[in-house]
């Protein structure tokens, strides 16, 4: 034990991290308030993330179902649901992995979250240069770009599954008026175009988020540069992608990365507006496809299980490409 | 091209440009707005104005015992609030401890908030649906609280300990030198200058409880406990062949206005908060 010190400076809170300092007395109250302020905190976290994370990923070794679950009834089954024949992983399914629901639901994912986080983010930069530009109007715009951030997803998922609809939509009526199409199409039912209906519906939700984001960036840029470019008469164009784009990058990957995250973990839009089909059926709506309507719990917990290990890979990545300052020793 | 001509081309494209984005943005919740006032058979045509507005659609919303709206309203006001009111202070608490006290472990336990928030919430449906049973939680709206923890906890803690942090340090030694305990310092000296991050924290939770519907559509299955999401997407006509497009956008309307009302409000410290949570986080 440390001898107790009254000496303030050698308290070491306010100037030095605790660690290289003396450990006084008030250093060693703090630290068990700190614990005690924490652990509130931490128990609800473990009891909504830890636990039910650690017994859906035990479920998946099972057979459960939604009945067995709360009578303990299930048996072990191994790796079945992640290898059996009806496994996740099912590599001998008869027209190959990716055309089973759940490589389906794979493929689906990814190729919403790329494309809606790709447009987004070009969006998004477009939308946040032009706030940034000086016009009459510029505080009316600004709100304007957070209605469709403040609607909620199920609300701009009914609203455009509306607006595509095949027969009284008005999107089908604006393009064959413009003449761009000769026949209804439907949107959010026809598997060609199911799932770039819901990229486009996504698109619009969060470009807002992109665009503010990018502005909060833009607008912490030096002005100086920018003069001295006005100056030397260098095309805005040229200014942007040699001063602009690479002073504001490091910010836009972080919050491209975020809004991948987010994207991969869909399920809502898509199953509002398209009712869940295999064509747009995301890894989240398969998840709960299974383990809620086909009470497939064990299955449902391995497929949720690969997915969640899919989505800590990429948290990993996230943290290391962001280099958080988890210490707050800046 | 003199140099005028060109500048005033440029102040065309930008206004153009932004009139393009103002009617990307606003468009959809406007047609919305539209068809919620019409009724009948105007719902089929895709006029952009309504030739008779009506609140017919509105009033069913309110009328129709299957589906009580009003309830649902309630539901979900409800659990928002106490949901937000649980983070909040689980929330100052933990980002006291986090911002302003250096101990072992610090480091690992924001990797945990961060990672938490980055959660997959479909990767705990199983163990989360098995939970709720056993502790009676299930098929309550106030029950929805405990899964909505999962999303608006980490952001918050994540979001007070980065204003906590920015917090001079002269503000809590005069306190430690009057003797004043940690739980004084957080009631007495921060929770005055936190309001600010509060408000948007608390928005911010507020909204995306508000909005939540995965764990809502699996949780609860009574009618009655249903929240406002759910009951939208479950809005349903006389047939099921039918499907009431105008009922459906004016509860659309009705749930969104206010959000969007707070948000204008609030708009700056919103944005700040985003910024906070997504970009330096």
């Amino acid at each position: 034990m440390s001898t107790p010190t009254t000496d303030i400076a050698a308290i070491g809170i306010p100037h030095a991290p605790a660690a290289r300092a003396p450990r006084s007395q008030l250093t060693r109250e703090r630290t068990r308030a700190a614990w005690l302020f924490l652990a509130p905190s931490l128990v609800v976290l473990l009891m909504v993330a830890g636990w039910p994370l650690g017994r859906s990923i035990f479920f998946s070794f099972t057979d459960a179902s939604l009945e067995t679950i709360g009578e303990s009834t299930y048996n072990m089954v191994g790796l079945a649901n992640y290898f059996g024949p009806y496994g996740v992983f099912n590599f001998a399914a008869v027209n190959g992995f990716w055309s089973t629901d759940w490589g389906m639901a794979i493929k689906n994912t990814f190729s919403f979250a790329l494309v809606s986080v790709v447009l987004e983010t070009f969006l998004g930069v477009v939308f946040a240069l032009v706030l940034n530009a000086e016009f009459k109007g510029r505080s009316f715009v600004r709100a304007a770009v957070l209605v469709p951030w403040a609607i909620p997803t199920i609300v701009s998922a009914k609203m455009w599954a509306w607006i595509m609809h095949d027969q009284f939509g008005v999107m089908n009526a604006l393009l064959r008026s413009a003449g761009i199409i000769d026949q209804n199409i439907a949107w959010t039912a026809d598997p060609a175009f199911a799932l770039w209906s819901v990229v486009l519906v996504d698109v619009w939700k969060t470009t807002p988020f992109m665009a503010l984001l990018t502005l909060a960036a833009l607008q912490m840029l030096p002005r100086d540069c920018y003069e001295a470019a006005h100056v030397d008469g260098i095309h805005p164009v040229k200014v942007f992608f040699k001063v602009t784009l690479p002073l504001i990058w490091p910010a836009l990957m972080v919050a491209v990365i975020f809004r991948l995250l987010d994207a991969l973990r869909v399920f809502d839009i898509i199953y509002v507006m398209t009712s869940n089909s295999v064509d747009t059926i995301s890894m989240s709506g398969f998840v709960r496809r299974e383990i809620v309507d086909n009470n497939y719990v064990g299955f449902g917990s391995a497929a949720s299980t690969v997915l969640f290990l899919i989505i800590a890979a990429c948290t990993l990545i996230y943290l290391k490409a962001s280099r958080v300052d988890l210490g707050g020793e800046k | 091209m003199d140099y005028n001509t060109q500048r005033a081309l440029g102040k065309i494209g930008l206004y153009a440009l932004v009139a393009l984005i103002s009617l990307f943005c606003l468009f959809p919740f406007y047609f919305a707005i539209v068809t919620s006032l019409k009724s009948g058979t105007e719902l089929f045509s895709t006029t952009l104005w309504p030739a008779a507005p009506s609140l017919k659609n509105y009033i069913s919303l309110f009328t129709v015992a299957e589906q009580p709206f009003g309830r649902h309203i309630f539901n979900s006001l409800a659990v928002s609030t106490l949901v937000v009111v649980v983070s909040l202070f689980l929330g100052v608490t933990a980002a006291y401890a986090l911002g302003r006290i250096q101990f072992k472990g610090k480091g690992l336990l924001l990797l945990t908030v961060l990672g938490v928030s980055m959660f997959p919430q479909v990767a705990v449906l199983s163990g989360m649906f098995e939970l709720m049973q056993a502790i009676g939680f299930y098929n309550h709206w106030w029950g929805l609280a405990l899964p909505y923890m999962i999303f608006t906890l980490p952001f918050t803690i994540w979001v007070l300990t980065t204003f906590v942090r920015g917090l001079p340090k002269e503000l809590e030694e005069a306190a430690i030198m009057d003797g004043c305990s940690p739980w004084g310092i957080i009631t007495k000296v921060f929770l005055p200058v936190m309001w600010p991050a509060l408000v948007t924290t608390g928005l911010l939770a507020f909204i995306a409880a508000w909005n939540e519907f995965m764990f809502a559509l699996t949780f609860v299955l009574d009618n009655t406990q249903r929240t406002v999401p759910v009951s939208i997407s479950l809005i349903s006509g006389a047939d099921k062949y039918e499907i009431p497009w105008g009922k459906i956008m004016a509860a659309s309307v009705l749930v969104t206005l206010p959000l969007i009302v707070l948000v204008l409000a609030f708009q700056r410290k919103i944005v700040g908060g985003l910024t906070a949570g997504a970009v330096k986080g």
